[in-house]
């Protein structure tokens, strides 16, 4: 039992970094923006799992939920203001 | 952004994580002294909640969230400053329109249960806000261009109600001899349900705000493409 749980636990950890990192490395905003609401929605799994469930809802909600949707908009916003730049340079 | 800028930046950051890991480092070796949870849990039943969370947010800390509330009204000012909101997306299809309707209600009422239960068990002021502005949100996705939120003026008292009534609780407590925010034993339930509802209402609304983007002007018609130049993003 103990050991499925440090497996678990193992699993959990080792994702999250690598959501973490794949966020990060991502060049592309909206890639980046779309793994960081996958590490949210993680660590919130982290959270409760560490037995914090205020801590948990507050993450999905807020970090990966709300958070993610602006930062979507806001990646949306610089693409298109890129693309308007590219083409007319003034 | 030019390579030289990032290696400096990285560099930086790096000896940020450094420095955090020796503070990491230096708290574990301490001795870890006389902890607030057994105070905060021995005094739980005069905080009004039964939930140690709320009661750390709402009764012991209640300044923390009162200034996390100014946090969030500034940073809706900057986001209004930055000029109006862009015209929303198209008209949901069919399938999605159907969702929505059960969606924005359901997330309304959760919402509501959320802050409820933030009294006794995990939840609160700050999750149901969230599911408000997640209404919100979903609502503008499906074509509603003000995300649902009512006309300027009264989204300007909603959104400072949170912090407003936070405060003049606050003062009104200071004025009657209690303390700042100190509430009298046998109201610190109310008053903190008070609190947390306008609170939500508040979170909510500067939430989907937030998300709409700019300053709300539901009365103009939609510009036209062949006018870029009204566009303020457009002319950086």
């Amino acid at each position: 039992m103990n050991l499925i749980l440090l497996i678990f636990d193992a699993v959990l950890l080792i994702t999250l970094l690598a959501l973490a990192a794949a966020a990060i490395l991502s060049s592309e905003p909206r890639r980046a923006v779309m793994l960081f609401i996958a590490f949210g929605l993680w660590l919130s799994l982290v959270w409760a799992r560490l037995s914090a469930p205020d801590v948990a809802l507050a993450e999905a909600a807020i970090g990966a939920g709300i958070g993610g949707a602006l930062m979507l908009a806001a990646a949306r916003r610089a693409a298109r203001r890129q693309a308007t730049s590219s083409e007319e340079p003034s | 952004m030019n390579r030289d800028l990032s290696l400096l930046i990285g560099i930086l950051v790096a000896l940020l994580a450094v420095l955090l890991l020796g503070v990491f480092h230096s708290t574990l070796a301490l001795d870890p002294g006389q902890r607030l949870a057994s105070l905060a849990l021995e005094r739980l039943p005069e905080s009004g909640v039964s939930n140690p969370v709320t009661a750390v947010l709402l009764n012991y800390r209640a300044y923390d969230t009162l200034l996390e509330l100014a946090v969030l009204l500034a940073a809706l000012l900057g986001i209004w400053s930055l000029g109006p909101a862009r015209p929303g997306f198209q008209p949901a299809g069919p399938a999605l329109a159907a969702m929505v309707d059960w969606v924005v209600p359901l997330a309304i009422l959760t919402g509501g249960y959320l802050l409820w239960v933030g009294g006794h068990a995990p939840g609160g002021a700050f999750q149901a806000g969230a599911l408000l502005g997640a209404a919100g949100v979903i609502l503008r996705l499906a074509g509603n261009a003000g995300a649902g939120l009512p006309s300027e003026a009264w989204q300007r008292w909603l959104i400072v109600l949170g912090a407003g009534v936070f405060s003049l609780i606050g003062l009104l407590l200071a004025l009657t001899g209690y303390g700042f925010l100190s509430y009298p034993p046998g109201q610190a339930k109310w008053l903190i349900l008070l609190i947390e509802t306008a609170a939500t209402i508040a979170i909510g609304v500067t939430l989907a705000a937030a998300y709409v983007g700019g300053r709300p002007q539901m009365a103009q018609p939609p510009r036209s493409p062949l006018a870029p130049m009204a566009d303020p993003e457009a002319k950086r």
